[in-house]
């Protein structure tokens, strides 16, 4: 890792320096891959509040659009399946590395997943009492064949552009109870999920 | 049901689709008794706006009777209301500061992907207007899905007239936040581009807020009478020269606050304007804005600007110059409806804002492309056509 000092204190996921994902990935507990994901939303909900309902992994498929389901197998291991192109679906399991209530969570897959991934969700308190700030960075490494071509198609198209929808939708469902659809009938509805 | 869609250009049709449905807890749906067709809806029919996809309904501009309701409504089945063209959650911190038009939920979150790379943050989501605004199906139709129905809606109470409430959907609300952005002071002198009926209710709310002068400016003199009406001078364009009336008519000063309520769809041809319009046409420059340059131009130093006109794109020749030598406050944006509603139903209430005088029309919704068509060419008589969907057609 090249060791450039950092002059300003932005997030190192929007870095222009090419050591930015080494560098971020040094801050995860367990790296998996050289593609990052980095995003940060603002919810007008207290810290615990949301810790709490992402904490639960099973609520995730609510709002994350790739996610079909996700499995509680023990108190510190999930496992998830995932939607992929074509009807295809890719599943691991991961498990949580550390935790701290109210402030962080980092998850790591384990031995043998589709897609090796890690990351963390930080909550911190928002200033001028606007709730929360939740940031989301994620590291993955799509691997190579048939399935990686699938996942490549699924996760780097726009990961970024993925990961802030799927904020998107949680602040939704955190400040009002709901996620906003434009649907107007329960089809139309149906479609816009699959 | 029966529904007003879009199709193109100049192409919009009344069409047979699905009903509507409840989708979400707080969703409640509207049968529509009375639908406005708005001067912003032109923008869509003229093809300004982009993100229109074949079949969308189009309407803002609505109220009726609620026929159902989600477990989260706070509406009751029968209850009369008016619903306000902007979407909002109100519970995000842009709805707790009442900037309901700012609302960071009301848009689902794929849609929200155009606005935040066009304009830096996404924008709230607004019935009938496009993609862009979230693509909800608008209330030019029998029947409407409102999301947010505890948020939004107002209850009309027994006794008042739809033609007398309608307007606090969207223009009444426009028009006073217009004339709110100017800051008036007592002894001010306002000047309005455009007497559509947003300029025209800008005009009434200027004098409730304190201005001795109103000078209103539009070439359709019927709309011109309609100003002096509520006690306003005029000027005609066409006759005279905007810029230097402006200036004698208030000795030499300017006047103290400018409100365009124009927009994008500038009518005249003046130099700059045929520019703007051949850029428009090649894709040069999207926004043709002679009146919010002129308004930069005749305010007076130190005066202020309030710009409800629609604007979509990126303009080029703003005179930034003119604004920051003469120290101008520039204020602007889509209506925090919600924020207006009590105040303006109790207005109407005491006969302070009069608002049935600004109808030409009224239509079966079976008739609204004749609607459209007659909106779009006939501007000097046609001053609001609504639509009434229980009646026959002509």
């Amino acid at each position: 890792m090249t060791d450039v000092p950092q002059t300003d204190t932005a997030p190192l996921s929007t870095s222009k320096r090419s050591d930015a994902v080494e560098q971020t990935s040094a801050a995860l507990i367990d790296d998996k891959g050289d593609t990052l994901v980095g995003k940060t939303v603002t919810i007008n909900r207290p810290r615990q509040f949301l810790f709490d309902y992402w904490r639960d992994f099973s609520n995730l498929p609510r709002f994350m659009d790739n996610v079909e389901r996700v499995d509680v197998l023990d108190e510190t291991r999930s496992h998830w399946v995932v939607k992929a192109p074509a009807g295809h679906r890719v599943e691991w399991d991961a498990i949580i590395t550390e935790e701290e209530p109210g402030e962080f969570i980092a998850w790591s897959s384990m031995e043998g997943a589709d897609v090796p991934n890690s990351g963390r969700i930080d909550f911190k308190d928002a200033s001028g009492g606007r709730g929360t700030e939740v940031a989301v960075t994620i590291l993955y490494d799509p691997p190579l064949g048939v399935i990686g071509k699938i996942v490549a198609a699924m996760f780097q198209r726009e990961p970024a552009i993925q990961a802030r929808r799927d904020l998107r939708r949680f602040k939704q469902l955190m400040e009002t109870g709901e996620i906003a659809t434009a649907a107007r009938t329960r089809a139309q509805y149906e479609e816009e999920k699959n | 049901m029966r529904a007003l869609t879009w199709h193109g250009k100049h192409d919009v049709r009344v069409d047979t689709v699905d009903d509507p449905e409840i989708l979400n807890p707080r969703d409640a749906i509207i049968k529509i008794t009375s639908t406005a067709i708005c001067g912003s809806d032109l923008h869509l029919y003229d093809g300004y706006i982009p993100t229109m996809q074949a079949g969308d309904i189009l309407g803002h501009e609505f109220m009726g009777e609620v026929v159902e309701t989600g477990s989260g409504s706070t509406l009751k089945k029968g209850q009369r209301v008016v619903v306000p063209f902007t979407i909002a959650c109100g519970s995000c911190f842009h709805c707790g500061k009442q900037q309901f038009s700012a609302c960071d939920n009301g848009n689902p979150a794929d849609n929200q992907d155009i606005g935040q790379t066009l304009y830096g943050q996404p924008m709230s989501g607004l019935f009938g207007y496009s993609h862009l605004t979230g693509g909800y199906a608008g209330g030019q139709a029998e029947y409407v899905r409102v999301p947010f129905s505890d948020v939004g809606p107002i209850v009309i109470p027994d006794g008042l007239e739809d033609d007398e409430v309608l307007f606090l959907s969207d223009i009444l609300p426009t028009g006073w936040m217009a004339a709110e952005n100017a800051d008036i002071e007592p002894g001010d002198t306002v000047a309005v581009w455009g007497c559509g009926p947003v300029g025209l209710f800008a005009v009434q709310s200027a004098f409730l807020m304190g201005a001795e002068r109103v000078i209103a400016i539009d070439h359709f003199p019927h709309r011109l009478e309609l100003a002096r009406k509520f006690g306003a001078e005029t000027i005609n364009f066409e006759e005279s020269k905007t810029y230097e009336a402006l200036l004698e008519m208030t000795g030499g000063i300017g006047p103290d606050a400018c409100i365009d309520a124009v927009g994008l769809e500038a009518h005249g041809f003046f130099v700059d304007n045929v520019i703007d319009q051949i850029k428009a046409s090649t894709f040069l420059g999207t926004d043709r804005t002679h009146s919010i340059r002129q308004a930069i131009v005749a305010c007076r130093k130190g005066g202020r600007v309030s710009m409800p006109a629609v604007y979509g794109g990126i303009v080029d020749k703003f005179p930034l110059g003119a604004f920051m030598e003469k120290g101008l406050t520039l204020k602007t944006g889509q209506t925090h409806v919600q924020r207006y509603l009590p105040a303006l139903l109790a207005a109407i209430m005491e006969g302070k804002i009069d608002t049935t005088f600004l109808i030409s029309h009224r239509m079966a919704l079976e008739d609204a492309p004749k609607g459209y068509k007659l909106f779009h060419d006939q501007q000097n008589e046609t001053t609001k056509i609504v639509l009434k969907p229980g009646m026959l057609a002509a």
